[in-house]
């Protein structure tokens, strides 16, 4: 970006003049970009989900109890705080915008705080269910043991779309620091944050995925809870 | 003489001054295109190798000189290659890059950097590929072929029990999938801001309209089969149930998963070669298209249909009546846009100048190789018919006829079309019908046996078979001699053609889009001298000539 880029120009048989679009300086076209790569991810978290909803009609009610042992609490405070950190996020973006490219950096800084907290609390979860013999290639999960084959799938597909989505999560932190790296560098500026831009739209979907896949594995089974631990027959 | 982008080219990071490097740094897109050929059609022979063998194999019945291990891995090997390293990225990797850009009267790609990018990346994805060939024995480390031996399709669960190097080669296709999806992203995006000003998407030569609409399908379809691969891995290495029945899972749905994407890969396949027909046609009858916004929108429609269709290959995995028959009726409606297009093209042709040189009788002679695929595929749309004919030779030959003879073959057509455009020269025009001529035998006796084996009961993918089928086999045999001498044949003609051949000119075909109206030939790294502005229809013909002129210089309308 050292040299300026300078448009040409075609002219008409009237004489008009119509500037041309290079690929260089083409902030639409970056924003487009990512726009359609972030459907790529809607397509895959898509066909998990569409996975996830055959499974659950073919076993009901092992995914209500399955879901209903899971912690709500843990899921979310991890909601909340993914929430949140879209909001510094944005938040950050605007200041760049104004020029405030302090409390930008700042800004980021509080969004990696809130997505190490996720990862941390994510890790609690997945060790207090592997204690309870809930865990992949583990105990419970393996062929032989005699837990309900809707309760397998569903914790499968817990464990694999909560995974998925914390490598979506650490990929996201390994941006946020290339792009303070790149703000410290002058490369990313008030006139030229497309980078910037692409990451807090990286991390809007990223959040958007958690909003599916919480109510889908820790809620779908809450109401069993509230009407006495899910023990009731049908 | 002017400088061309053989001399000169625009690197990724720095300015390196070997000629070696200057290649493997390079974003200009038609040198990345030209590598793109090179590599793949380096694994193209490979795979031709392999089928050889295999064609060798049945020659007779019982075993000859492989044993049925090696013969499932033979299949798998040819398919992988054929499908993820050559057809599917094939023509917008190569012609797409080269040509794409250059039609719309843009400088590069919209991300120059990222298509340098997805280049290495395809490498990668072919590397890991090649590894998944060999293991090293546990015991003595012995080096030992063990390829995948489930076929291009890893139906699950035989895929999740053999002990060959499924995973390897599950990530190699997930990795060729990313190259495939960041490709479609870039070519989309350049059809959508780089067009030179005046051309409205209804001004677009129909080339550029196959890659855009291929490039919908590697967006929204590609990501389907990548997580799917990444479930199948998953499933493999942690054993996470979804596709294993001793945890409840269902390998039906991992068919299903597939199939959502690889059969809008077929379409994948064929739109932008179907966009190449469409160049082609009114060149060489030195006529304007006919139909061009039918043309335009089937394309479309075909991308829209050929997400709906994926079921007709699990008419006997196991599914509901109901749903047979409506994936039945749904694949009937995708010959509908295609049948426009063929007729279309043969309106076009109607009252024109036909100038029957090599890229035109290429592409006369895949409308009857596509017309045999399509309509047998019709056939076997019937779900009754298919299931007397699903796994046999049948829908081999049914799947060749429109892969080979459709997109392989107009593959062939744009090659030796844009030939003089990308190399400057001029192959030598009888040898290279000659060449065509070969394949075009060798295709038909190669693969027209194979209906009436199919039809009869021959089963595919097996190493042996009973001895009423051995003339089958045998005339097959002598196709596959036919076809392949064609091909070696062929490439050496090109290859002689650019070694030897005379300067061709910038516009040795009198064609009327915007990639013969370049300053020199081969053309300068950034293309066009000026960016024209574009008020006309990309095929316009008037007594035979084009219409529209320019100067070269200055890119203005002199006619």
């Amino acid at each position: 970006m050292s040299h300026e880029y300078v448009p040409e120009i075609a002219t008409d048989r009237d004489g008009n003049e119509h500037e041309v679009q290079g690929w260089q300086d083409d902030f639409y076209g970056g924003k487009l970009g990512f726009w359609l790569f972030m459907l790529t991810e809607v397509m895959m978290f898509g066909g998990m989900f569409l996975s996830l909803a055959y499974y659950n009609t073919l076993h009901p009610h092992d995914f209500l109890e399955a879901s209903a042992s899971l912690n709500r609490w843990l899921g979310g405070t991890n909601t909340v705080i993914l929430l949140v950190s879209a909001l510094t996020m944005g938040l950050g973006l605007l200041r760049m915008r104004t020029g405030d490219v302090k409390g930008a950096k700042l800004m980021i800084w509080a969004t990696i705080l809130l997505a190490l907290i996720f990862l941390g609390i994510k890790a609690v979860e997945w060790n207090a269910e592997y204690h309870h013999g809930i865990f992949l290639m583990h105990d419970q999960m393996l062929p032989e043991s005699s837990m309900a084959f809707g309760k397998k799938l569903f914790f499968g597909m817990y464990f694999t779309m909560t995974g998925l989505h914390g490598f979506h999560i650490m990929i996201g932190i390994g941006l946020m620091l290339w792009l303070i790296k790149r703000i410290n560098s002058e490369k990313v500026t008030q006139d030229h944050h497309i980078l910037y831009w692409n990451i807090a739209l990286y991390w809007d979907i990223v959040h958007l995925i958690w909003v599916f896949v919480f109510p889908y594995f820790y809620m779908i089974g809450a109401g069993d809870v509230v009407a006495g631990g899910g023990h009731h027959g049908h | 003489m002017s400088k061309t982008y053989f001399d000169e080219t625009h690197c990724a990071f720095g300015h390196p001054k070997s000629t070696f490097m200057q290649w493997m740094l390079t974003i200009d897109h038609k040198r990345i295109g030209l590598m793109y050929a090179a590599v793949m059609f380096t694994f193209f022979f490979v795979a031709v190798a392999t089928a050889f063998v295999m064609r060798l194999e049945l020659l007779a019945p019982g075993q000859q000189f492989i044993d049925g291990d090696t013969f499932n891995q033979a299949f798998t090997l040819h398919g992988v290659i054929m499908i993820f390293l050559f057809i599917i990225p094939g023509i917008p990797a190569i012609f797409g890059n080269i040509v794409m850009p250059i039609m719309i009267g843009a400088k590069d790609v919209s991300f120059p950097r990222l298509n340098w990018f997805t280049f290495w990346l395809y490498i990668v994805g072919a590397l890991v590929a090649l590894s998944s060939l060999v293991s090293f024995n546990d015991v003595d480390g012995e080096m030992i072929f063990n390829f995948a031996d489930t076929g291009w399709t890893f139906y699950a669960p035989y895929s999740l029990n053999t002990g060959t190097n499924v995973i390897t080669t599950l990530v190699a296709a997930f990795i060729l999938g990313m190259a495939s999806i960041l490709t479609g992203l870039n070519f989309l995006v350049t059809i959508h801001r780089l067009r030179a000003p005046g051309m409205g998407f209804f001004k677009m030569p129909l080339f550029v309209w196959g890659i855009y609409a291929t490039g919908w399908i590697q967006l929204l379809a590609t990501p389907v089969v990548g997580i799917t691969l990444v479930l199948a891995i998953l499933e493999k290495q942690f054993g996470i149930g979804i596709f294993d029945p001793a945890k409840g899972g269902d390998p039906v749905l991992f068919q299903h998963l597939f199939w959502i994407y690889s059969h809008p890969a077929v379409y994948l396949m064929i739109l932008p070669a179907f966009g190449i027909m469409s160049e082609i046609i009114p060149v060489f009858s030195r006529k304007e298209i006919f139909g061009y916004r039918t043309i335009a929108l089937s394309s479309a429609s075909i991308a829209g249909i050929g997400y709906l269709v994926w079921g007709h290959h699990l008419f006997t995995s196991g599914m509901a009546d109901i749903a047979k028959t409506v994936f039945s009726f749904l694949t009937f409606f995708v010959a509908i846009p295609t049948g426009i297009k063929f007729y279309d093209w043969v309106a076009t042709m109607y009252q024109g100048k036909i100038v029957l040189s090599t890229p035109m009788i290429w592409a006369l002679g895949t409308i009857i190789t596509f017309a045999i695929g399509g309509l047998t595929g019709i056939t076997i749309t019937m779900v009754g018919l298919d299931i007397h004919l699903q796994d046999t030779y049948y829908s081999v030959a049914h799947f060749h006829y429109a892969i080979l003879g459709g997109v392989v073959f107009l593959m062939f057509a744009g090659m030796h079309y844009w030939f003089p455009l990308i190399t400057g020269k001029m192959y030598n025009e009888k040898k290279a019908k000659i060449a065509f001529y070969m394949n075009f035998v060798g295709i038909n006796l190669l693969w027209f046996p194979m209906f009436i084996a199919g039809y009869l009961g021959m089963p595919r993918r097996y190493f042996d078979y009973l001895p009423e089928f051995e003339i089958y086999h045998q005339i097959s045999f002598a196709g596959a001699v036919v076809m392949v001498s064609g091909l070696v044949y062929m490439f050496w003609v090109l290859f002689q053609g650019w070694r030897n051949g005379e300067p061709s000119g910038t516009n040795p075909w009198n064609a009327t889009t915007l990639e013969w109206h370049l300053p020199s030939s081969p053309p300068p790294l950034e293309n066009h001298s000026k960016v024209p502005y574009v008020d006309f229809e990309p095929y316009k013909y008037e007594n035979g000539e084009p219409v529209v002129k320019f100067d070269y210089e200055t890119m203005k309308r002199i006619d």
